[in-house]
């Protein structure tokens, strides 16, 4: 028993040191390609961003050439090239992720900073409830005791999820927002409104946010209950299911304890590796109803040619998205006992 | 002999199938007593797992019991498994009639403990027991075969096979049951194992009293542990009979067969097979089922379905050599059984 | 393939199983349908409609709601709507297809050579495909398609490109996983020792039997394009010159088409994609029958 449950720690310890290790390498290599990029590419950054400056306000500065080369400089751009990635490394190490174009001289991380608790607020409930929604509905639409009614979710349920959820965005504007005028079309929060922590700004902060979540929700929840549903049916064959039945257990207790319990671990395993669908669905939505996270941050960005916010975002999602994974990977051994140890 | 624990009469289960309704279990009478244990033996899809599910009433559609009687208990304190509800079902199961599965390998839910499994169990039936007495309840049962006491903090995939079919034996014997099915319970076993186990569930049913139907293939397991055995064919119970009768003098031509086609020692090496293959269910055969295979068939085979024989000792055999007395028909010709060495 | 071996034995014409295995597949079926209507709009209306020229700006008169004149209306910018879905629905299938099978035939090679041989290479394929699992798709795509691509010469072959980054992941995946699987299979073994080469394994063995899991990838490859070029075009980084349907969305957005009540603009393309997305995915949810029949649906 002792000398098994040493092995047994031995093995837990290992897998979280494998996870911990993955994830340090999907940094390290996002922070790589994202050096490499653009000193693949032709196009430099700063005049970029000044050509578009000079073609939307007419203003073209004369020295040109002699204001890039400053930046150049000041970013570094002069020294040799391992020299720039070491430098590079330690600052995106630091934190430090450069300076945004579009709002000059303003850091591309404090930027981020003011954008990421949106987009948090938003995917994270969205994502937990749409999680929750698509597989309790999945799981009775398997359970042969379910009224007919559940079981005839899952059609619906199933063309809404083929649809992306930008469509539904488009729609759901559309029809509740401009012609029912039910809910806010767009933005965070009422114009007129303070930030502040009051009931007023909440409720404010909430009729916001409905119609953006319930895009991403209606938009995915079919997917997971599909998921529940082909794994539910599956367990329900399994060997102790039907001795749970014999034992004679009450049928709500083998619902959840054998059925449920068994069939939503793949859901777990997939769950990990839906967050990065997760989040391009995220930026698209918020994007459509201007909510002000990382997704509108993003797309004003790319209007605005600010490389270095759109680098930026870039790194925060992949590390957000390793970080995600990373928890679902060590919260999962709580769910199963017997340690996996690959993924499929 | 004491009073009869079980007794099963005209059981009759149906599976309506998109190709045609089957009859899986046709007629059935049955009668254990305390402390007994049967063999219940016959060729894959015979109807001795449904008739098993049967009496657990955990026959699912497209299957239905129509009709018969499984009354389970002594003449004080007896169910008829199936005329309850669905809640007595509940009750009465593993309580009363306790099915120890044939896969024991995936019979464990994996993401629970094992004492937990156990406890839940219990408490399904008796909901007013406490934790400690649960646990200790399970513990006890856990010791009954020859398990550590620690098993109860372990997970499934922590015990070995013979480990997890012991399990599910002491999950069975946890309330005490008066029948217990074991469905093939050591198949995924190899054989010491096998031994083991088998050994196990006779000394826990002695010690509890209660009668067992075993279930399989292995006629050479059977016959070292049970005392009667039934043999079964295409749904029908063909011959009702003790251990040292079926092998010493079977009644039944599908029994004999079964026997002869047993190896032993003095004809190592060769194989005797029945003549033929089961027939299928949707498509039965007119008159007794085996007449096809039967070497003693008869005209009367081919039409007429046998009655059931009892002799004087109480053995049960259809077949239309008998009659219903179990005495040879006059002019037909005798089963003798082969040279059986035991 | 369960329907080509049907065929051999005789007996009612390969038809009339086609039509009674869809009418049981009906996820298939009505994929299908739905296909086949999109290919009949867009392929037939371009020998009916000048979309050469009527799917471009300055065509027509801008904003006139359906009507006779213009059975789906016209955009500010003087396209005839009716022109831009007909050739709108060819070029984003166009993205897909070009992307999907970009990704397909690399990700056979990969995924081929990687389970069948293993060695460093496996192990390479595996901790890349990894990595790229974990990276957002999209946001990848954006930074190249935003900072390596020149946004004002994005053409319907970039977006391809562009989509075809990430498409190989997917097959190279399940290939792989197939061929391990496949490897160990009693019919390998048996034709290696019968002699046959490996490349001969590959192709007579191998090959075939994964054919319903590669349609089932490939489909699944198109409906990532379109979608990640959905996203992009969303967001500003499409191919400006072109009507795609993508494209239609972004510019009836961009001018705000439904507060200033011209719905159709939107309408229209909105439907386009929801009915190309539904296709696909129903006609995925039903080759993935095909390809696991034992997980068909047990109703």
């Amino acid at each position: 028993m002792l000398s098994a449950s040493r092995e047994n720690l031995t093995v837990r310890l290992g897998y979280i040191l494998r996870r911990f290790l993955f994830l340090v390498f999907v940094m390290w290599t996002a922070a790589t390609v994202l050096f490499l990029i653009p000193r693949m590419s032709r196009v430099n950054p700063i005049r970029e961003r000044f050509n578009a400056l000079a073609r939307s306000t007419g203003y073209a500065p004369k020295d040109l050439e002699s204001i890039i080369a400053s930046y150049e400089l000041k970013f570094g751009l002069d020294k040799p090239l391992p020299q720039q990635y070491v430098d590079y490394m330690a600052s995106v190490l630091r934190g430090d992720l450069g300076v945004s174009l579009m709002s000059y001289p303003k850091p591309v991380a404090e930027l981020i900073g003011e954008a990421l608790p949106w987009t948090i607020g938003l995917l994270g409930v969205t994502t937990v409830l749409t999680f929750l929604i698509g597989t309790v509905i999945g799981a009775l639409a398997g359970w042969p005791r379910s009224p007919k009614w559940i079981k005839g979710m899952v059609p619906p349920l199933m063309i809404l999820a083929a649809i992306p959820p930008v469509i539904l965005a488009l729609l759901l504007v559309y029809f509740i927002g401009f012609r029912l005028k039910l809910l806010p079309m767009g933005g965070a929060f009422s114009a007129g409104l303070t930030k502040e922590f009051s009931l007023p700004f909440i409720l404010d902060v909430l009729s916001h946010a409905i119609l953006p979540a319930f895009s991403l929700i209606l938009g995915s929840a079919g997917f997971w209950a599909l998921g529940m549903r082909g794994m539910g049916i599956t367990i329900q064959g399994e060997d102790y299911v039907n001795f749970a039945e014999h034992k004679g257990l009450k049928p709500g207790r083998i619902f959840y304890w054998y059925y449920v319990r068994n069939a939503i671990l793949p859901q777990v395993t997939s769950l990990a590796l839906a967050f990065g669908g997760i989040i391009s669905a995220g930026v698209l939505v918020e994007s459509v109803y201007g909510f002000p996270g990382i997704g509108s941050t993003l797309s004003a960005a790319i209007l605005a040619n600010d490389y270095f916010v759109i680098y930026g975002i870039g790194y925060i999602t992949v590390v957000a998205v390793a970080v995600s994974m990373l928890v679902v990977d060590l919260l999962y051994p709580l769910l199963d006992p017997r340690i996996r140890y690959d993924r499929k | 002999m004491t009073s009869a624990v079980l007794q099963v009469s005209d059981l009759r289960v149906t599976y309506y199938t998109d190709s045609g309704r089957t009859r899986a279990v046709d007629g059935v009478n049955l009668t254990l007593y305390a402390g007994e244990r049967l063999g219940l033996v016959g060729e894959s899809g015979c109807g001795k797992s449904t008739m098993a599910l049967a009496l657990m009433r955990m026959i699912k559609p497209p299957g239905r019991i129509e009709s018969g009687s499984a009354i389970v208990g002594d003449e004080t304190d007896n169910v008829d498994m199936l005329k309850l509800n669905e809640e007595q079902v509940l009750q009465a199961r593993l309580s009363r009639i306790a099915y120890i599965p044939q896969g024991a390998m995936n019979s464990l839910n994996p993401v629970m403990r094992i004492g937990v499994q156990m406890i839940d169990a219990i408490q399904a039936h008796r909901p007013k027991a406490t934790k400690t007495e649960m646990r200790e309840q399970a513990e006890a049962a856990l010791e009954s075969v020859e398990l550590k006491r620690g098993v109860f903090h372990m997970y499934a995939h922590e015990l070995s096979g013979g480990m997890k079919q012991r399990v599910c034996i002491a999950i069975g014997i946890l309330l005490s049951p008066k029948v217990i099915i074991a469905d093939e319970p050591t198949s995924a076993l190899d054989v010491v194992v096998q031994r083991q186990v088998m050994e196990t569930i006779c000394k826990v049913q002695e010690k509890i009293g209660a009668t067992v139907i075993l279930i399989g293939h292995d006629m050479g397991l059977m016959c070292q542990i049970t005392n009667r055995v039934a043999v079964m064919y295409a749904g029908k119970l063909v011959e009702l009979s003790t251990v040292r009768e079926m092998f010493t003098n079977p009644m039944h031509p599908y029994a004999k067969a079964l026997i002869a086609s047993l190896p032993n020692l003095d004809n190592k090496g060769v194989f005797r097979g029945i003549p033929g293959l089961a027939p299928s269910l949707l498509k039965l055969p007119s008159g007794c089922v085996f007449h096809p295979r039967c070497q003693y068939a008869m005209d009367v085979c081919k039409t007429t379905m046998p009655q059931q024989s009892v002799t004087k000792s109480g053995r049960y055999v259809y077949c239309h050599l008998y009659d219903k007395d179990g005495n040879q028909v006059s002019g037909t010709p005798l089963i003798k059984p082969e040279a059986v060495t035991n | 393939m369960a329907i080509a071996l049907q065929s051999t034995i005789g007996g009612p014409s390969q038809r009339t199983l086609i039509l009674r295995y869809l009418r049981r597949n009906k996820s298939l079926a009505v994929g299908l349908i739905i296909l086949i209507f999109l290919l009949v709009f867009s392929i037939g209306g371009s020998f009916v409609v000048d979309t050469e020229k009527l799917a471009y700006p300055l065509a027509v008169a801008p904003l006139q709601p359906p009507g006779a004149e213009f059975p789906l209306g016209t955009d500010k910018d003087g396209r005839d709507l009716l022109a831009v879905m007909i050739r709108g629905i060819l070029l984003t299938g166009a993205i897909g297809v070009i992307a999907g099978t970009i990704g397909i035939v690399v990700g056979v090679v990969l995924g081929f050579v990687a389970g069948y041989f293993g060695g460093p290479f496996d192990l390479v394929v595996r901790w890349v495909t990894e990595v790229l699992l974990t990276i957002p798709g999209l946001i990848l795509l954006i930074i190249i398609a935003g900072t390596i691509v020149d946004k004002n010469q994005v053409s319907v072959l970039t977006m391809a490109a562009v989509t075809s980054v990430l498409a190989w992941v997917g097959p190279t995946r399940v290939v792989r996983a197939q061929v391990l699987t496949m490897k160990e299979r009693t019919f390998v073994s048996i034709a290696k020792l019968s002699g046959m080469g490996n490349m001969e394994i590959i192709f007579k063995e191998l090959m075939p039997n994964m054919l319903p899991f590669l349609v089932a990838a490939f489909v699944g490859q198109v409906m990532g394009a379109i979608y990640a070029s959905f996203g992009l075009e969303i967001l500003g980084l499409g191919p400006a010159r072109e009507p795609t349907i993508g494209m239609t969305i972004r510019w009836a957005t961009f001018h705000s088409a439904m507060f200033n009540q011209w719905w159709w603009w939107l309408l229209w393309p909105v439907l386009a994609m929801v009915l190309i997305f539904a296709s696909l995915s129903l006609i995925n949810v039903g080759l993935d029958e095909v390809a696991n029949p034992r997980i068909r649906r047990t109703e």
